[in-house]
């Protein structure tokens, strides 16, 4: 483990002008086994901005936090002399219900944004993959769930943002309207940048209306084989799913779901096409299956009680193949996910040997690759994160360093987290 | 400058401003001629005949892009036909710092294409394979001088189609469209071009191939694809795309409703979202765009009407058939006196025809217009469409309302006489007004015909110098040299650093005077 960052007088008195709150951090502070030095809660953009300078100043590495739900995932930063948590920036600042946008601070917590919104009828549709999480994490590590197929992912909805770069300067991308096509669009290259970009302090999204109903059809399934058919049948008909999930656990036959939205009526009629194409197995509920938007790995574990945690992703008609490679594997894999999209999570059980993790990350990489897709590792023990090639081979590698150099040229933002040791 | 005079009826070279930047970028015309040169040697060496084009009167040829109004004879014009071919006329590009452009039809209409008399055009319209259609994966990949609807027209025997459909959609091409994030009329529903492009091949400033994304989503890394769509050919050219194939609905119910007022139809536009309805499109026109289109193409519209809008609604067909009804009850509620409803391709194909000929029409109404295409929030519509009377009566200039209110992107033609002095820089003022209220409420310069040449100068009205100094970070990590179609999208080209002695004394710029041009 790194050691425990410590952090010169000068550079907390800077920081203690920056912003009111600013505490020595402690062990729930730790960045995936890297102790921080000081822990910074600023409440306003400006705040994040003077706290920015002042690390800057003082050569200190930042890591900004939303609501720490998924501060282990990627590689641990080199270095975390500073972490910015936006949890004190957690306001809805604005919701037009007649031009369905909503903006909210980057601490937000996805379910305040929903609870606000709800009142009219909307939604922001993004699925909560992890419970507690906020609006500027979503964004930073571009998590999504089942109504990715529908909706897309925060990437399709996010209309406008705010950052504060490694030097401190406050930034503005994109707008307040849906169309927009004016300068480069900046809010993308957030998207699951993992905080290496800048840090991410308001957003602003187009909502949705909220379905009048939904209804779930699930059909147990034999093998990967047919997991494939009957996803290609649903896709290729006409019942506009909303989701198409995959659910299959290591050791036994899995489900596959259909989730149909919208009006009543419409609802219903979609419903019974669905039936017809899953078949006499199939069943409908008015309520989500287990696990639904969810990882197939236990999300509270830390440490070396954590799974292996694995995004797949690939063509759609490598889904038999992907499926395939899982139940190969050589050690169990837990597959749960997309099928409609192709992007599946997968979960080797904490406590799988280093080895026999490395050949399945190997293995199941090789399949996806094959497919046009990748695979990384979301979050392992940090043995396994040390023996594996976490983000695997990046094409434009590059240019995404580039980019990293000229947006934080002395690297102070979550430096090794992200791909290629960005 | 701003908008867009009627292609067909420009004012010509000689009266419209051209960017001098653009005819000659520095003093060192030695220099840049010994570039040129050299670069068109290598062209020839790697460019199959008739891919190199040297003769004036054929360079002359591609001196516009669908904005008429500026036009520079480009130095050279090359025509690959293939990737490796493009990305070595690049590299020969970035060798000598010539500065390069590229081009998919030229219907962009906003000068994003105008060339560059001291460099290089590249054409893509010899890259016009559909390499794959994959049914299974719902999947094309194109090469970027393929016109949109071919890709749809590939897609469609499959039951499936390309789902952002700009109405120059016949003759553009995807790398432009790709270039410009376009839209359509159908993007209210299916998002615009960056949303249904997953994957490019990119020819970088420095002439290396890259592949960004590709046919699965979420490719890790930053999101460089994310970031090309829509970067005007300033970050490099895109020479392939893998793009979603969208199922093609069920049912497709086309509604046109006529109202007393643009006020009436913008509530009844307002209910329609409110009620929670995403229809696939909802355009409006108002009462002079409807004058104009009924005399172009003779459509029957709605007689009378101060403005009409034309709903369509798609999907599965239960939904389509019970959204229709809810449609039709709020139309009639927000007093729509007249209500048709199209239910074959025919009738619908009528229906879209004026909405469609709408800026061509125009033409025939007056000589000489300019097309904006700012965005205002939707609930603002009534509003803005108020001001709008109100600037055009104050000044005399008729403006006509063509515009997918569905999503408030507005598409004003503002009408006027080159010839009648003093009536070109009115319209400009007014045009110029228009952008300033969509700013003031919130919204933006542009909705998909980007801001090439022609609205740079209004970036700083939208942006301030932090944004545009943090966008110059991507455009300096991608092409430091800032040879990848310069002048275009933003206002005043920075420097990048790092990368002396490229452009030495008074900046071209300041040099031409440009500041006083716009
Ligand atoms: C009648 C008419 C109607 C239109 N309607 C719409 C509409 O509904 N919605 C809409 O969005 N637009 C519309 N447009 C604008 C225009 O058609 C679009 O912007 C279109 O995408 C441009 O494509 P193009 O191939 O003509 O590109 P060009 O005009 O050739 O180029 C446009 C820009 O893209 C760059 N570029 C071209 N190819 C590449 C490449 N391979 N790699 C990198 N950069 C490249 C160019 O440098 C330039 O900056 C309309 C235009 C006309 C004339």
């Amino acid at each position: 483990m790194a050691a425990t960052t410590t952090v010169d007088e000068a550079a907390r008195q800077a920081l203690a002008s920056a912003c009111e709150r600013v505490e020595d951090a402690t062990a729930a502070d730790e960045v995936d086994g890297v102790a921080p030095g000081l822990v910074a809660h600023p409440g306003s953009t400006a705040q994040v901005a003077e706290v920015m300078r002042a690390a800057a100043g003082h050569g200190l590495t930042v890591v900004a936090r939303g609501r720490g739900t998924k501060t282990t995932w990627g590689l641990p930063p080199a270095r975390a002399d500073l972490v910015v948590d936006l949890s004190g920036m957690d306001q809805v600042l604005d919701h037009a219900a007649g031009d369905l946008i909503v903006e909210a601070q980057a601490g937000t917590r996805l379910s305040d944004v929903q609870q606000a919104v709800a009142g009219a009828r909307q939604r922001l549709a993004i699925d909560e993959t992890v419970s507690g999480a906020s609006v500027g994490g979503t964004l930073a590590a571009g998590t999504s769930g089942p109504g990715r197929l529908a909706t897309g992912t925060m990437r399709d909805l996010l209309i406008g943002v705010t950052v504060v770069r490694a030097d401190g300067v406050v930034a503005k991308a994109g707008g307040r309207v849906v169309k927009n096509v004016a300068g480069y669009d900046v809010g993308k290259l957030v998207h699951g940048s993992f905080g290496t970009l800048a840090v991410v302090t308001e957003a602003l999204f187009r909502l949705h209306p909220l379905p009048a109903a939904r209804s779930f059809v699930s059909v147990p399934v034999e093998d990967a084989a047919h997991a494939h058919r009957l996803t290609q049948s649903v896709v290729h008909a006409q019942v506009v799913p909303g989701a198409l999930e995959v659910d299959i656990p290591a050791d036994g036959p899995g489900t596959l779901t259909v989730l149909l939205e919208g009006i009543v009526e419409g609802v219903l009629g979609r419903t019974s096409s669905t039936l017809d194409l899953l078949g006499p197995a199939a069943a409908v509920s008015d309520d989500a299956p287990d696990g639904w938007a969810s990882y197939p790995w236990p999300v509270d574990a830390a440490g070396d009680e954590r799974a292996t945690a694995l995004k797949l992703t690939f063509a759609l008609s490598g889904l038999a193949d992907v499926l395939e490679a899982a139940r190969d594997a050589g050690t169990p894999v837990h597959v749960r996910g997309s099928a409609g999209t192709g992007v599946v999570y997968g979960a080797v059980p904490a406590g799988t040997d280093v080895a026999a993790v490395s050949v399945a990350v190997d293995r199941l990489r090789a399949t996806c690759t094959s497919h046009g897709g990748s695979l990384v590792v979301l979050d392992a023990p940090a043995a396994v994160k040390q023996a594996v090639d976490v983000w695997g081979p990046i094409p434009a590698i590059d240019l995404m360093r580039r980019v990293k150099d000229r947006f934080d040229p002395d690297h102070r933002l979550a430096s090794g987290r992200f791909v290629g040791g960005i | 400058m701003s908008g867009t005079h009627g292609t067909n009826r420009t004012a010509g070279p000689e009266t419209g401003p051209v960017p001098p930047e653009a005819t000659q970028a520095t003093g060192e015309t030695g220099d840049r001629d010994r570039a040129l040169a050299a670069v068109t040697q290598r062209a020839r060496e790697v460019v199959p005949e008739p891919g190199v084009i040297t003769d004036h009167a054929r360079l002359r040829t591609y001196e516009c892009d669908g904005l008429a109004h500026y036009k520079v004879t480009p130095g050279l014009v090359v025509i690959p036909e293939t990737v490796d071919q493009l990305a070595a006329v690049v590299r020969a590009c970035a060798e000598h710092q010539l500065p390069f452009v590229a081009r998919g039809a030229g219907t962009g209409l906003s000068g994003g294409a105008l060339p560059r008399a001291d460099g290089v055009l590249v054409v893509t319209s010899r890259m016009r394979t559909i390499r794959e259609v994959r049914r299974e994966d719902q999947r094309a990949v194109v090469e970027p001088g393929v016109i949109n609807l071919d890709v749809t027209r590939a897609a469609a025997p499959h039951g499936y189609y390309y789902a952002p459909d700009p109405s120059s959609q016949q003759i553009c091409s995807i790398g432009g469209n790709v270039a410009e994030n376009s839209g359509g009329a159908h993007c209210l529903k299916y998002g615009f071009t960056t949303n249904h492009v997953l994957g490019a091949e990119l020819v970088t400033p420095d002439g290396d191939v890259v592949q960004l994304g590709g046919a699965a989503p979420d490719a890790p890394g930053y999101d460089l694809l994310g970031a090309v769509v829509g970067s005007e050919g300033t970050l490099g050219i895109v020479t392939a795309a893998t793009v979603r194939l969208v199922r093609a609905p069920e049912e497709v119910r086309t509604i046109l409703a006529g109202f007393a007022s643009t006020d009436h139809a913008g509530a009844a536009t307002s209910a329609i979202i409110g009620a929670g309805i995403v229809p696939a499109a909802i355009e409006m026109m108002d009462a002079l765009a409807i004058e104009a289109a009924e005399e172009a193409v003779h459509c029957n519209y709605p007689a009378g009407a101060g403005a009409v809008l034309v709903i369509e609604l798609d999907g599965a067909a239960v939904e389509v058939e019970h959204e229709f009804g809810e449609v039709e009850r709020l139309c009639r509620e927000h007093e729509a006196f007249e209500l048709r409803v199209a239910t074959d391709p025919a009738e619908r194909a009528l229906i879209w025809k004026g909405r469609k000929s709408a800026f061509a029409a125009v033409g025939r109404i007056s000589p000489d217009y300019i097309v904006q295409d700012g965005v205002i929030p939707r609930t603002a519509l009534p509003e803005v469409l108020r001001a709008i009377a109100d600037l055009s009566e104050s000044s005399g200039v008729r403006v006509a309302n063509v515009f997918h209110a569905g999503d408030g992107n507005l598409h004003p033609l503002v009408l006027f006489d080159e010839s009648v002095e003093g009536a070109g820089e009115a319209a400009e003022k007014v045009s110029g007004a228009i952008l300033d209220l969509c700013i003031g409420h919130g919204g933006s310069i542009t909705g998909e015909h980007g801001v090439g040449i022609d609205k740079a100068a209004y970036m700083p009205r939208m942006f301030n110098d932090e944004d545009l100094d943090t966008m110059q970070l991507v455009r300096c990590a991608f092409d430091p040299n800032s040879i990848s179609n310069p002048g275009k999208v933003f206002p005043t080209p920075r420097l990048c650093g790092e990368v002396p002695g490229k452009r030495k004394g008074v900046h071209p710029l300041q040099e031409s005077g440009l500041a006083e041009v716009f």
